[in-house]
């Protein structure tokens, strides 16, 4: 029942609103089912599997609103989710930024599907093949794995119907040294599952984890970095890349409370913000990193451009911050693409005279959304380049950085990977910014 | 979570991309069902030993259930609007078991006999599947059963039996207040939880508990629109394991700052209109405020801002999982292993008593049983300095030489698994009377920070960075101005090894922390963390202005 084909959801839907007296209405179904494994210790620690899948139902009166959702799906439950949201709606307060619900919509129909499916079977041989080679090389390997698949459909009284179904699959590893003296990282998100490869991805980790043994102290200052995709963009906490382009919302910037305020007032679109090699967009279309099809109010995706050759193009527009605004509306993607060289670590490695290379950075906070300064610390594999080389294992670092000046200090860009169902090159960084020493490992 | 699961149905779930975040555990129902009672107790066992005896029968030796109704509303206010109102329930059974020496879980929003029977087959055949790769038993602490036993916590008010035109009007009246004093924006929310889990086991145990939280807060923002520089400055209030009489002040819960630091903090009673007054003239000063030079200072730090620093410094580091490896992938690990422990360094200095709760009325850790059946209590972490002990549950005791579980298990809902999770950890109040103006009277050149900021913390626990909500300087004994771009950074050992005083009990208060994360999937768990001001020496400070083009 979690995963329901999209004539079957529409049929659903297409009852609910029956049921509604509601000034507008709009139904929505959302299903999963997932499965994971979680190792550490180079044993299975705790693993499981969640399957649900919940109607959500809006009902507007005017420019009252109310919600109301269930995840039954017989006749009186609908009627009776219907008739609450529609209670809810009478007894709401006004919104001052009501829109009108969004009419029949053209979507694109992005390739987010994959045939193959994870069982607890092969989740477990996933691990076993990790876990067996960190135990050959008495290392330690911790890790998780994550996948499933999910649909999202809606419709409303005003014509607009959308369905999209998705799979993802996560994995990630972190592999220590048995005297706790080496760590190294990877981590790896894919539409297929067998486009995975759980133990390629451990054996990148154990490289990192044997050459980060006996990490030297260096002073901290400015650096040039070598920022590799991990360090650059994480899907479950912020993240360098991930705090500037989803932080370029204009109701902040045009309310003089964020990096893209304007002084005097409005927003820096149309401004020279970075290097002219800086190119960012979303493109649900593109094969590697399939994006959504719609966004929550319904707004269909389409290929967006955020920042071309160092200017901002576009910000994110809310319905309510567009109309007011007189612009369009931008729909809220789940991923973006940061246009990239050919290069590859390995390369940008080589031409690198004296520099660090980070495999990942870690705990990024905000510390001052003026500049969009942020704190955090390389882990799991810093190494100093000397003459094209790595030398040596350095001690982690904490940064204080902000990724708009990180962005002007451009000194190459490579070829991005996936992550985080985003696009991430590599990138060479001048001039960034480190604070103090970490002794952890 | 992550964030390309926020994208959700409706366009309330995109707005909240850009509010506080909260966990968005239900579903959204009328808010008049949150009154409604859920199971009662006989069905809710009758349900339970379906799922106990499905699961032996599929071949678990050991399984626990737990039936759950997650209740969660927030309201979202800005200006003079109301953003949003949500409420949302979440109900579901979850079973965990042990086949083969290993864990199994799964849940399912079908509560009936036959979805449970299927939960508890499918949590079985994953502890079988995995088992083939396990090379560590689970060696779970013995735990006797309780039989049918009940906790309530001690509210006076359920926050969901207050009209929420009543609660709209305190955010509205919090927000008028504050644009009245001239704020360029203010926004305000209020969160509210109820937990209502039930828990079996096959060890006999069938616990039903009943829990509420709290969390009223507000942010206003300062805009000198020529300079284009603003400046916001978040409540002092704390999330609460209360209910809603937290938002009727008393003065006895008021606990002044030190002498011209214009600061209030609050004990078990929350005064939001006061503490917007405060906040609206603070965020304005803010704007000019002196830039820190930076260096070398004492740190002053008040309670709301300690209870975090004690939270990513103390707590964390003591959770045992991340001690042995088992949150390397995530989380991280810890300096304070075993091995360091059996060392005997310092973890702090002598005035450094720290102890772990579950059982202190109104915090957020408090529960009668903990998420595996574990009656709670409180125990020694630190002991003038000394690391003394963990924080740990069932299948972890025996790592450290001991024969019961801390009562440290938590889940965030009936459908994640359950593990362990930080207790309250509190730095216990100096014996010595001593209030905030005399310690600060010894302080020649230092910093008195009041409220939490940025933070961040590497993944074993030594280098740390904190800023704060305001800084004021302390110059021969006394607060002399504001200050601004403060940040500290500091060594988890080298800072509590400075730690020169603590106030005595009359300050000692509680700060909360709503929504801490670990784990994979991220779960979500609330804690609390008691302190009284306290002075640290010698502690470095960065200015954390920047130039952008």
């Amino acid at each position: 029942m979690a995963i329901l084909s999209k004539e079957d959801a529409q049929a659903l839907l297409k009852k609910v609103l029956t049921y509604s007296t509601a000034d507008e209405c709009e139904a929505s179904l959302r299903g999963r089912t997932t499965g994971n494994i979680r190792y550490a210790r180079n044993s299975v620690s705790t693993a499981g599997a969640q399957d649900s899948v919940s109607l959500a139902v809006e009902s507007r009166f005017g420019k009252r609103s109310g919600i109301a959702t269930c995840n039954e799906f017989d006749d009186a439950t609908l009627k009776r989710c219907v008739q609450r949201a529609e209670e809810i709606a009478r007894l709401a307060p006004e919104s001052p930024e009501y829109v009108p619900m969004l009419g029949p919509q053209t979507y694109l129909n992005p390739p987010s599907t994959a045939t193959t499916q994870l069982t607890a079977a092969t989740r477990a041989q996933a691990a076993a093949d990790s876990m067996n080679l960190c135990a050959a090389k008495n290392l330690t390997a911790a890790g998780f794995l994550d996948g499933g698949t999910s649909f999202v459909a809606k419709r409303n009284s005003k014509g607009l119907e959308a369905y999209q179904q998705s799979t993802n699959t996560d994995f990630s590893v972190t592999v220590r040294t048995a005297d706790g003296r080496g760590s190294g990282y990877a981590i790896a998100d894919a539409t297929d599952p067998a486009k995975l490869n759980a133990k390629g991805l451990t054996q990148r980790a154990v490289d990192k984890a044997l050459s980060s043994v006996n990490a030297r102290a260096i002073e901290p200052g400015k650096y040039t970095v070598i920022l590799e995709p991990a360090a650059l963009m994480a899907g479950d906490d912020l993240s360098l890349l991930g705090g500037l382009v989803f932080g370029m919302g204009a109701r902040e910037a045009d309310e003089g409370r964020s990096f893209l305020s304007k002084k005097g007032g409005g927003n820096r679109k149309g401004e020279k913000l970075f290097d002219e090699r800086i190119t960012i967009y979303s493109d649900p279309m593109n094969p590697e990193v399939p994006g959504n099809a719609f966004d929550g109010d319904g707004l269909p995706t389409k290929r967006q451009t955020w920042v071309e050759k160092g200017v901002v193009k576009n910000l994110f527009y809310s319905r309510f911050w567009a109309e007011k605004n007189k612009v369009p509306a931008t729909a809220y993607p789940n991923g973006f693409i940061m246009a990239g060289g050919t290069q590859s670590t390995a390369e940008l490695i080589k031409g690198t005279a004296k520099g660090i290379l980070v495999t990942r950075l870690w705990y990024i906070r905000e510390v001052d959304p003026q500049t969009l300064l942020f704190t955090g610390l390389t882990r799991d594999g810093t190494f100093y380049i000397e003459n094209g080389q790595i030398k040596f294992p350095i001690k982690n670092l904490r940064f204080n950085e902000s990724p708009i000046i990180m962005l002007n200090n451009i000194e190459a860009i490579g070829r991005p990977q996936r992550l985080a169902g985003c696009l991430i090159p590599p990138l060479k960084i001048r001039d960034f910014t480190f604070t103090s020493l970490s002794d952890a490992i | 979570m992550k964030r390309r699961d926020f994208v959700g149905l409706t366009g309330l779930a995109t707005g909240a991309l850009f509010l506080p975040s909260f966990p968005s555990l239900g579903s959204a129902v009328d808010p008049l069902r949150l009154l409604e009672p859920g199971l009662d107790v006989a069905q809710k066992k009758r349900l339970a030993d379906v799922g106990l005896n499905a699961a032996k029968s599929a071949g678990a030796s050991y399984a626990d259930v737990r039936i759950g109704r997650y209740l969660n509303q927030s309201i979202f206010t800005r200006e003079k609007q109301v953003q949003g109102i949500s409420s949302t329930e979440s109900f579901g059974f979850g079973i965990r078991v042990i086949a083969n020496g290993t864990w199994g879980f799964a849940s399912t929003n079908n509560v009936t006999d036959a979805g449970i029977a299927k939960a508890a087959q499918l949590a079985v055949q994953i502890a079988k599947a995995n088992s083939k790769v396990q090379k560590e038993k689970v060696q779970l602490a013995p735990q006797k059963g309780y039989g049918e036993v009940s906790w309530k916590a001690p509210i006076q008010q359920n926050a969901f039996e207050v009209p929420i035109k009543d609660k709209v009007d305190l955010l509205l009246g919090v927000n008028a207040k504050a644009l009245d004093l001239g704020v360029s924006f203010v926004n305000s929310i209020l969160s509210q939880v109820n937990e209502q889990k039930y828990f079996a086991s096959t060890d006999g145990s069938y616990i039903d508990q009943d829990i509420h939280r709290i969390y009223p807060s507000f942010g206003v923002t300062a805009i000198d629109r020529a300079s284009g520089k603003f400046r916001s400055r978040q409540a002092l209030s704390a999330p609460v394991g209360m209910g809603y009489e937290y938002l009727t002040p008393k003065a006895a819960d008021k606990v002044a700052g030190p002498t011209g630091s214009d600061i209030i903090g609050y004990k078990n009673s929350y005064d939001m209109l006061e503490d917007v007054a405060a906040a609206a003239k603070q965020v304005k000063q803010k704007l000019t405020a002196k830039s820190v030079v930076p260096g070398k200072y004492d740190l002053v730090l008040d309670p709301h801002h300690l209870g975090l620093t004690i939270h990513e410094s103390v707590g964390h580091p003591l959770e045992l999982d991340r001690v042995l490896g088992y949150e390397a992938n995530y989380a991280g690990t810890s300096f304070a292993t075993l091995e360091w422990k059996a060392k005997g360094i310092p973890y702090g200095s002598k005035v450094v008593n720290i102890v772990a709760d579950k059982v202190t009325p109104g915090t957020l850790g408090a529960v009668g049983y903990d998420d595996e059946g574990v009656k709670t209590k409180r125990w020694d972490l630190i002991k003038e300095g000394r690391l003394v002990d963990y924080e740990k549950i069932r299948d972890q005791a025996h790592v450290v030489g001991q024969k019961e579980s801390d009562g440290c298990c938590y889940s965030q809902s009936w459908q994640d698994v359950q593990f362990q999770r930080m207790p309250n950890v509190s730095l216990q109040p100096g014996k010595t009377p001593l209030s905030v103006d005399e310690l600060v009277r010894g302080v020649d050149k230092g910093i008195y920070i009041a409220g939490n900021g940025s933070f961040s913390i590497d993944q074993q626990r030594y280098n740390f960075q904190f800023g704060g909500q305001v800084f004021y300087a302390i110059e021969k004994g006394k607060i002399t101005e504001m200050l601004e771009d403060v940040a500290y950074q500091a060594n988890t050992q080298e800072f509590w090894n400075a730690c020169a005083a603590t106030c005595d009990e009359r300050d000692f208060r509680f700060f909360g922390a709503f929504n801490d994360g670990k784990g994979q999937p991220s779960q979500s768990s609330a804690v609390s963390h008691g302190s009284s001001t306290t002075r640290f020496n010698g502690v470095n400070v960065i200015n954390t202005a920047r130039k952008i083009g």
